[in-house]
């Protein structure tokens, strides 16, 4: 069988070289948003260390079911994202445009949770400088938790909004047969973005949802 | 009458400018040389709204009294110089104009990694301008390019929201080009380049890459909270909701410290070539210059509480930093020390791009001796907060940075147009921009020992007489800045053509004709030779 | 200082001098090095420039290393002793002698607020005494100052939600600028005022109320003291309109803990930390009190930040000190963690 031709963007020698600049870049990319979140996690590690105990008793107000639901909902999506990233590989179309759809749709599931815990939070007028309401010991102190919360986890949210775009083009691309053995870069490269989202979420959960509870 | 035999260059047939026409052609480009040229059109009209927010503020601050405007205007003047020139100016300068046209060939390359995430960086930037200056029109905004709270995130009423969202733009502008230049340099260089045969513009380039990398996101994620806390009330750097201010200025430093070596480490990388170039030898001690931008950055990112040693640090904390900043001034030293020496026994010839070259290393040796002066703890105390650091870093930025960016952009316009300058004019801005610079700066070490703050509107007549000798200077260094944007627009219609290689210059470049044809060389170019060598060649056919 | 052109500050303290002579050898070496750089490069570029153009490139220069390492060394050995003098300087301003007159500053847009021990208040204008170590605790009320007297050589920022200190003992009578050298809004450079040194018999008169209205000086309010009360008479008085008392009593202990004796003691937290009593700890503790439970007691008080501003937080801790205290370290700068 004729050597499909790999498509080789004008500017490089070879497939190769391509590749190993895709692979280069979205590695790139990614410390990037390693010193993105990293501010905000260590401002929240601060103010951990400055109020601990507002900190503990603040998670107790996190709802740790769905916050567990979300957290195995983002590993199957991984796991999906690599399931798709081998079916490329192993030129199978058809199991390609599933993964990739289950991908998107485990994402959807993890945007409706994390909207309804934001939706519970607002009811429970836990969103800082919007009718902030705390019955606990240090409300000043509890109202930092949740700004963080909010900011972190919103964050990577935003971040989760783009990775389902970007899953949604594959799909597209897919669909018209763009990928095969030969060429999957895009699909590789955007399986590295979302296993870090996933990893981000990772951490944001022991520290929002698992800190100090009391049972 | 004999005929006589053409022997000035002619200009190529086709080439990146006259490859296509329109503004389309310019607008959706993903050639890295339009790109540069767009970026060098951005830049400049943002280095003179910048400027002319200096022209105003040094007009006041003629007198002691506030008579040219109010207060609220003063200071959203020098804060938009301040956010102008650092964002908009410096921080993109050399590395999206010189860096974007020459990486690509310096390598042998036929563009970057990702062209079309460079036109996305400029769209960054022209946007991020756009937000930037509209907040200057809608009113402006008065907290000083640093940003610190509670008074940007609770207490300013102007417009701190929308600036940030300009400058955030502005540093995804920059965090991408960074990107683009670490995997090109990494996975693009001709056969035969090895690392210790880059030259040395490269390395400036992709240490300087390093920093944009890692750096500009903690300061993007920092501007972000402030917006969060001003506009939902969050306490995160807010005192009275339990929040601490000093964590802002812990958060901010960790970016802007490094930024400052973003904004003088690509002029080194110039300094390296015309101190070459122009004495047409190879730089001493090459490996130590190499490393030494390395060095210049990671180091960089160890010393940012110099700037916090009397914010409620802690009295330790204040001392390592102190520390630390003694060691990154070291590699700095070697730099000048060793392009010092590449001059002795060269072959100087004092072309403009050389005595710019010159220009950075005197002036830039006072402003980083001045930096250790301030790194020491005890006479920090004094002089933080005072013209003495307006002065220091000026010297650096503008006798440094600005310098070797002009004296860049001389050496490289042949190749950029294909056109020579007028050297007498080029000579005669450059010595207008020495007078002026001193004149401006150098008064400002002696206001500021003496006691005078920075950001005062209005202060003690004693200071009069100093003051005025700075705006002065100021006066004549807007002059300087503006003659070359006259002859090199002037010379792109009307300068002689310049031919392949009108210095003679060994870079890879400089190998290919100007200007360059879009996909800058014929034939991949393989390395044979180590980097700066102008030994005698055998001759070629 | 006087007006008319100066090009160096005069010293008016006694840690200016020791500030200025490190300052000499900064000046010193950056002349030095300046001048050589220049030196150097003007002489190559003359002595080594092109003739008409050669044909031959010049001869190929070897690396030297020793030379490299020399000016490797040589800097850094310059530099390092320029870090440990600074940092012995920094370490001599971040303490301040043991009985220095303690004042309190108050800096809020756009004015100084100055409290004497002895109830006597000031704006914009301080008026201290010759000779004798002077402490400031240092509070804003909005966003950060920074409170800087050019001729004393001394400077230190007022951030809100902590107290910092500076301290200084002046050695010549007179007039000097105190600025705000921290940007902070409108009026930045209009927060200025001046510090008064007097001699010790004329402080004491001053102290007295004594010297009548201070002479103008253009563009500043004047102050008089008005002794309305000492910092410590107010700061009981503000406690028993508080309803401290209730739970703070004085003799045996009551819901929380007693307060006789316990500035400047070392205090064992619920957490299980040990915390010195000392400024920031009781401010802190005042406004904020669940941030440090005393070992032992319920977190039952409740906070008093946004009831009280900082300058009755000053009433207070005057008040506390006047307890009964235990020596206590006393420190420039960042007083301590707590904020």
């Amino acid at each position: 069988m004729a050597e499909v031709p790999r498509a080789v963007a004008h500017h490089f020698d070879d497939f190769a070289q391509q590749h190993e600049a895709s692979t280069l870049g979205m590695w790139a990319f990614l410390v990037t948003e390693i010193m993105f979140f990293g501010g905000m996690f260590l401002g929240y590690l601060i103010y951990r260390g400055s109020y601990p105990g507002a900190f503990a008793e603040a998670s107790n107000h996190m709802d740790i079911i769905l916050g567990t639901i979300n957290t195995a909902v983002l590993i199957a999506s991984s796991l999906t994202v690599v399931l798709s990233v081998h079916a490329a590989h192993e030129d199978k179309q058809k199991a390609l445009l599933i993964f990739l759809a289950l991908t998107v749709f485990l994402g959807l599931v993890f945007l409706g949770i994390k909207f309804t815990e934001y939706a519970h939070k607002f009811d429970e007028q836990l969103f800082p400088g919007m009718n902030f309401r705390y019955d606990g010991e240090n409300p000043r102190h509890a109202a930092i938790f949740f700004s963080f919360y909010f900011a972190m986890t919103g964050l990577h949210a935003l971040h989760m909004v783009i990775g389902i775009g970007i899953f949604l083009v594959l799909m597209v691309s897919a669909w018209r047969g763009r990928y095969s053995k030969h060429y999957f870069t895009p699909v590789e490269m955007s399986g590295l973005y979302w296993h870090f989202v996933d990893v981000v979420w990772i951490f944001l959960f022991p520290l929002f949802y698992l800190l100090g509870r009391h049972s | 009458m004999k005929a006589e035999k053409l022997d000035y260059p002619t200009e190529p047939r086709r080439h990146y400018l006259n490859a296509d026409y329109g503004v389309m052609s310019w607008l959706f480009t993903v050639d890295h040389k339009r790109i540069a040229l767009l970026y060098l059109g951005t830049i400049t009209v943002m280095f003179f709204i910048g400027g002319a927010a200096a022209v105003l503020f040094r007009l006041e601050l003629a007198t002691p009294q506030g008579d040219v405007v109010i207060s609220e205007t003063y200071n959203k003047l020098f804060s938009a110089h301040g956010i102008i020139m650092v964002f908009f100016f410096l921080i993109p300068s050399i590395p999206a104009t010189l860096g974007n046209f020459l990486v690509p060939m310096m390598i042998g390359a036929r563009d970057l990694a990702f062209p079309r995430l460079n036109l996305l960086s400029w769209y960054l930037l022209v946007i991020g301008a756009v937000f930037a200056l509209g907040a200057v029109l809608a009113g402006g905004v008065d907290t000083g390019w640093t940003f610190y709270t509670p008074y940007s995130s609770v207490y300013s009423n102007t417009f701190v929201v929308v600036t940030i969202i300009g400058v955030f733009l502005a540093g995804f502008s920059s965090i991408l080009t960074g990107l683009n230049f670490i995997v090109t340099i990494h996975t693009m260089r001709a056969p035969g380049l090895t690392w210790f045969r880059l030259p040395l513009f490269i390395w400036a380039h992709y240490a300087t890459s390093m920093i944009n990398l890692l750096g500009t996101p903690v300061v993007a994620i920092t501007l972000g909270l402030v917006v969060l806390e001003g506009v939902f009330g969050l306490g995160i750097f807010n005192p009275t909701l339990g929040g601490d201010p000093v964590l802002f200025q812990h958060l901010f430093w960790f970016y802007s410290h490094p930024a400052v070596y973003i904004m003088v480490l690509p002029s080194m990388g110039v300094v390296s070539e015309v101190i070459t170039c122009f004495s047409r030898k190879r730089i001493f001690s090459y490996r130590f210059v190499a490393f030494s931008s390395i060095a210049i950055a990671v180091l960089g990112f160890l010393v940012w509480g110099h700037h916090m040693f009397v914010s409620g640090q802690s009295l330790y904390a204040s001392m390592i930093f102190s520390l630390l900043s003694m060691f990154v001034a070291i590699p700095s030293a070697v730099k000048v020390f060793n392009w010092t020496a590449t001059l002795y026994g060269g072959s100087i010839s004092y072309a403009t791009p050389l005595l710019y070259g010159l220009g950075f290393i005197g002036l830039f040796t006072v402003g980083g001796l001045t930096g250790v002066l301030i790194a020491s703890l005890g006479v920090n105390v004094h002089v933080h907060d005072t013209y003495f650091i307006v002065a220091h870093f000026h010297y650096i930025m503008v006798g440094g940075a600005l310098m070797g960016y002009l004296g860049g952009l001389h050496y490289w316009w042949p190749k950029i147009s294909g056109r020579i300058y007028p050297e007498g004019w080029a000579k005669f801005a450059a010595l207008i921009i020495f007078v002026g610079f001193n004149l401006t700066f150098f008064p400002q070490f002696i206001l500021g020992y003496l006691g005078m703050p920075r950001r005062y509107h209005v202060y003690p007549e004693e200071f009069q007489v100093l003051n005025v000798m700075s705006s002065a200077g100021a006066s004549i260094l807007g002059i300087g800045y503006i003659i070359p944007m006259i002859y090199l627009v002037w010379s792109m219609r009307y300068g002689k053509p310049a031919g392949a290689n009108p210095w003679g210059s060994t870079g890879l470049e400089w190998q290919t004709p100007s200007p360059p044809p879009t996909y800058n060389f014929e034939k991949t170019p393989i390395i044979t030779r180590e980097v700066y060598d102008y030994r005698k060649q055998e001759s070629h056919g | 200082m006087s007006p008319g052109f100066h090009l160096f500050p005069e010293q008016a303290s006694t840690m200016a001098p020791r500030v200025d002579a490190l300052y000499f050898y900064l000046v010193g070496i950056s002349v030095f090095f300046s001048l050589l750089i220049f030196t150097l490069v003007i002489y190559f570029a003359i002595k080594y420039r092109r003739g008409f153009e050669e044909e031959e490139p010049p001869p190929e220069m070897r690396d030297i290393l020793a030379l490299e390492v020399t000016w490797i060394v040589v800097p850094l050995i310059l530099a390092l002793i320029a870090f440990f003098w600074g940092a012995n300087v920094y370490y001599a301003l971040a303490r301040p002698p043991q009985n220095a007159l303690e004042i309190f500053v108050v800096g809020r847009q756009w004015m100084w607020k100055f409290q004497h021990p002895d109830g006597q208040r000031e704006i914009n204008q301080l008026h201290v005494p010759l000779g004798r170590p002077v402490k400031l605790t240092l509070a804003s009320e909005d966003v950060i100052h920074s409170f800087f007297i050019p001729a004393f050589r001394v400077k230190y920022d007022v951030v809100p939600g902590r107290y910092t200190t500076i301290w200084f003992e002046a050695t010549q009578p007179g007039q000097f600028h105190l600025f705000c050298a921290e940007y902070c809004g409108t009026q930045h450079s209009g927060m200025i005022g001046q510090v008064v040194v007097l001699e010790p018999e004329q402080y004491e008169a001053w102290l007295g109320g004594e010297l009548g209205a201070p002479r103008a000086v253009a563009g500043l309010p004047t102050s008089r003291p008005v002794p309305e009360g000492s910092l410590t008479a107010k700061g009981q008085q503000l406690f028993r309109d508080l309803g401290c008392q209730v739970c703070h009593r004085m003799e045996k202990q009551g819901i929380g803990p007693v307060l006789t004796g316990v500035f400047g003691s070392q205090v064992k937290l619920q957490s299980g930390e040990t915390v010195t009593a000392d400024e920031s700890y009781v401010r802190e503790s005042i406004l904020n009190p669940q941030a440090k439970i005393t070992a032992g007691f319920q977190p039952l008080m409740p906070p008093f930040q946004g009831r009280i501003n900082e300058e009755e937080v000053m009433q207070l801790v005057a008040y506390i000190k006047s307890l009964g205290q235990t020596q206590a370290g006393n420190r420039q700068g960042a007083v301590s963690s707590t904020k």
